[in-house]
């Protein structure tokens, strides 16, 4: 589990008095003069160098040293991962500190908004219904500060279309600025269903992006009852039909729930026959976190009781010629037969493994699991060893 | 944090009478029927089931309810994006009707130093060139190739023995691809041929332009050289030498081969597909004999009728679904195109199980004199004296006069399966083809009267025994969607 977000940090003199501010943190003294003054130093070991706008240190002992006048902040030990060509916000008034990408990372991810029109039983992310614009704000301006070598960022929420035309400009603004970096956009699609929001994102005519877009069921009141919804499914099928007809990607996304397992090989004969063209399907485990916690009881099913459903879903999709991938699972819960379709999906910042796992020898290769797992997690996990192969 | 609604909360289906979508159902055996929605999706359902949903009074939240609603059989209050999913699925099936004629066949001779008795097309044994296929004649019918909107073009070299006019395939080979380099179409070329007379001179010329070879092998050397007499007798050991010389030159995979059933096939199915498996081929197309050529006149086709030709070939599929089953992968053709309509969105182009028919638009023949048939099946006939299907020739017509006369439009449209006595509520009409050709030969009608056609009775079964062994074994299931789409 890796912080990303931080109280009480201790701020210098100079900095208490600044404007909240995202900052790319740099390692490099050699930077030139007219970026160093825009970037913060990030700071392990050795002498401060001059002329950076600001001055982050992993240990207090070197406060003394930030030159005069120029902000300065000791992070937490829990921060110590922040290096060079990572992104940060600092908010002196509130003594925070939040990691906005991680250049070592291959998960980074921006939340572009906490409302939905979605209310997913298992939603990890819950929705608020607040205005939080200023969000939208933060990412055109940190965009510009991520490193051009990411191979990867995604957009979350909420739901990112509820943006409207602010969304496909950020979509715009990442192609711009990140012309080799693919865009993984989690959205639940319904906005789409109309057309012209597909038509104007297609406009832009994205280098890499790919939009994932969930469906629970192939009868449309199972799936409305996953996302508390009335008409979501109508409406989700006629997003995707509307993407794939302006020529985007689109990814299905499959929570495996309660609510879901008892149709999901329909589900996967449904898909070969009315969405072959979708370009990936993911069959995703739960992640027990927000109303998955507190839903627990009634969306959990143990994996280890839905294989043969599983197994039967993977294979329909996967004879159709359909990409199929497994997200979230273990390979000691998962049948043989699954393993090649399972990845290691679970960003780096929040994947564990239990005291179960000690000794495994397949763990090099496991996705693992969500640090929300302690909750509830199956009863078949044990430790892989040769002896026992 | 707001309450969460049960699942019943967000079913409105109980809340109106369901709409039924286009369906129909046919026996299938003593308990079931099949029925299908309009894209060819189906479902197993009793014959008190079939009358309460026909009558409107299925219950929602059942699982036939549930189903019919997912397969796109009805909507109710509760969606309707079926209908946006279901138009376009057959948006989907009818799609590559545009883009008409892939595959286009020359006659290059009828020249054959095979006499098989079953062979659907005339051949002159001696060495006269008048059964050969001009350098004009192949020049103008390079014009019409060329006019179809087909992106694909594949071009195939039939006989007679097709590679008796090598010069011919040479010419023609080189002047498609010269014009290619403008029309930028993909373009394919296919040797149908008995291998006999390959020579090394042939092998260089297709190997150079990746020319794939197509023969004939009946089954083992004394059911092949029976079937396909030549002076020698030595058919079958000069079809296998010129499969491995071919496959040496060429690549393993550009050699395919089709079996003809004769009477004396029926009772060797196994032997016939171990002879497959021996020369490992991945696959054989179980075919049945047809009405015409030859065929027709020394009476083979009437010296088996279709139940014997039916065990034959569910012989042989059980066989070959025993050896899957079993590890060793080994597809069926015939079934894997029909599965492909029954259990995929797509389309086969194989031509028929067209609907509308193939003939012209599927696959069109430009016979050696400059005749244009509408299929290989037509110039059998044509051989017999029957034109019916005899489309123009390419020195006088234009491509408009040949695809848009009444020799092809009529049958074209009167066959249309969707439409035709017998074939319009058929459940299996989404899998099946027109085939007017068949049914003109047959019946001297292009529709024809569906319980007396062999097409309809064949097909009928073979959608049947497919079905009943899916839903009997759920290893066939998933061996059949694998075959349903490998093809």
């Amino acid at each position: 589990m890796i912080t990303l977000r931080g109280r009480s940090i201790g701020f210098n003199a100079a900095a208490i008095e600044r404007d909240s501010t995202i900052l790319r943190l740099s390692s490099d003294e050699r930077r030139p003069a007219p970026l160093k003054a825009r970037e913060g130093y990030i700071h392990s070991h050795g002498d401060l160098p001059r002329g950076f706008g600001w001055y982050l240190l992993k240990s207090a002992e070197f406060i003394g040293q930030v030159p005069d006048g120029a902000p300065g902040a000791v992070l937490p030990q829990e921060f110590d991962y922040l290096g060079d060509g990572d992104v940060v916000r600092l908010e002196p008034a509130r003594g925070g500190v939040r990691t906005l990408f991680r250049k070592a990372s291959p998960y980074n991810h921006f939340m572009l908004t906490e409302r939905c029109n979605n209310y997913c039983l298992m939603c990890s992310q819950p929705p608020r219904q607040i205005d939080d614009g200023w969000i939208v704000d933060e990412v055109l301006e940190a965009l510009p500060l991520i490193d051009r070598g990411a191979a990867e960022i995604g957009f979350t929420g909420g739901e990112p279309t509820l943006l409207g035309s602010r969304f496909v400009q950020l979509v715009q603004a990442t192609g711009s600025h990140l012309p080799k970096t693919a865009l993984h956009v989690l959205s639940n699609g319904r906005l789409f269903a109309q057309g012209s929001l597909a038509r104007d994102l297609a406009a832009v005519r994205h280098h890499d992006l790919m939009i994932g877009i969930p469906v629970y069921a192939d009868l449309a009141h199972v799936h409305d009852h996953v996302v508390q919804a009335d008409g979501a499914f109508d409406e989700t099928i006629r997003g995707i039909l509307a993407l794939k007809q302006h020529g985007l990607r689109v990814e299905v996304r499959v929570v495996l729930q309660a609510q879901t397992i008892p149709r999901l090989t329909a589900l996967a004969r449904f898909l070969t026959r009315n969405l072959l063209f979708v370009d990936h399907v993911a069959l995703m485990g739960l992640e027990i976190t927000g109303f998955a916690r507190a839903n627990l009881d009634r969306i959990w099913i143990d994996p280890a009781d839905y294989q043969a459903e599983l197994a039967e879903a993977v294979g329909i999709l996967d004879r159709a010629g359909m990409s199929v991938s497994i997200f979230n699972s273990q390979l000691c819960v998962l049948e043989p037969s699954l393993w090649p379709f399972a990845r290691r999906s679970i960003s780096d910042w929040k994947n564990e493994y239990m005291p179960e796992c000690e000794g495994c020898e397949a763990k090099g290769m496991c996705g693992g699991f969500f640090s929300s797992a302690k909750y509830q997690y199956s009863r078949a996990i044990r430790p892989i060893l040769s002896a026992a192969a | 944090m707001a309450k969460f609604r049960e699942r019943a909360d967000f079913d409105a289906s109980p809340s109106a009478p369901y709409e039924m979508l286009p369906w129909r159902f046919t026996l299938l055996d003593q308990e079931s029927y099949v029925a299908t929605n309009m894209a060819g999706e189906y479902v197993l359902m009793s014959r008190s089931e079939v009358a309460e949903f026909a009558d409107g009074r299925l219950a929602p939240a059942t699982p036939l309810y549930d189903e019919l609603k997912s397969r796109h059989f009805l909507i109710d209050a509760d969606t309707d994006v079926a209908l946006d999913l279901l138009a376009l699925k057959v948006r989907t099936k009818l799609a590559p009707l545009a883009n008409f004629t892939g595959l286009h066949i020359f006659v290059t001779t009828l020249r054959c130093e095979h006499s098989c008795p079953y062979c659907q097309v005339s051949r002159a044994n001696d060495d006269k060139r008048e059964f050969d296929m001009t350098e004009e004649t192949a020049l103008k019918s390079l014009d019409l190739v060329f006019r179809s909107p087909s992106r694909a073009l594949k071009i195939e070299f039939q006989g007679g023995e097709s590679l008796l006019n090598l010069p011919l395939i040479k010419f023609v080979v080189l002047e498609a691809k010269r014009r290619n380099q403008a029309a930028g179409r993909d373009l394919a070329f296919v040797i149908a041929t008995n291998l006999a007379v390959l020579d090394d001179d042939a092998l260089e010329f297709a190997r150079q332009h990746d020319i794939l070879m197509s023969t004939s092998l009946d089954g083992p050397a004394d059911l092949h050289n029976r079937n396909r007499p030549r002076p020698g007798k030595d058919s079958y050991e000069r079809t296998v030498d010129g499969i491995r010389r071919a496959r040496r030159a060429l690549g393993h995979h550009s050699v395919g081969a089709l079996m003809t059933t004769t009477a004396a096939s029926l009772s060797s199915v196994r032997d016939i597909i171990d002879e497959y498996i021996r020369l490992d081929f991945g696959s054989i197309f179980l075919r049945p004999l047809s009405p015409y050529g030859f065929a027709m006149k020394t009476k083979f086709y009437q010296s088996y009728d279709q139940s014997k030709w039916l065990d034959f070939y569910f012989e042989g599929l059980d066989y070959i679904i025993e050896l899957n089953l079993g590890g060793f992968e080994f597809i069926e053709q015939y079934a894997a195109m029909v599965l492909k309509k029954m259990l995929t969105p797509m389309q086969t182009s194989y031509v028929d199980l067209m609907s509308p028919a193939g003939i012209a638009i599927g696959a069109i023949v430009y016979n050696y004199d400059g005749a244009v048939y509408a299929s290989d099946e037509s110039r059998m006939l044509a051989e017999m004296d029957d034109k019916t299907f005899a489309l123009g020739n390419v020195h006088d017509h234009e491509f408009a006069e040949i695809m848009l006369g009444d020799a092809l439009l009529d049958p074209l449209e009167a066959s249309f399966a969707s439409s035709v006595p017998g074939c319009s509520w058929c459940a299996f009409e989404p899998w099946c083809g027109a085939d007017p050709v068949f049914h003109h030969a047959t019946q001297g009608d292009f529709v024809g009267k569906k319980p007396l056609s062999a097409f309809c009775t064949r097909n009928m079964e073979v959608f049947r025994g497919l079905i009943s062994r899916m839903e009997a074994s759920p290893d066939v299931r998933r061996l059949f969607e694998r075959w349903a789409n490998i093809i």
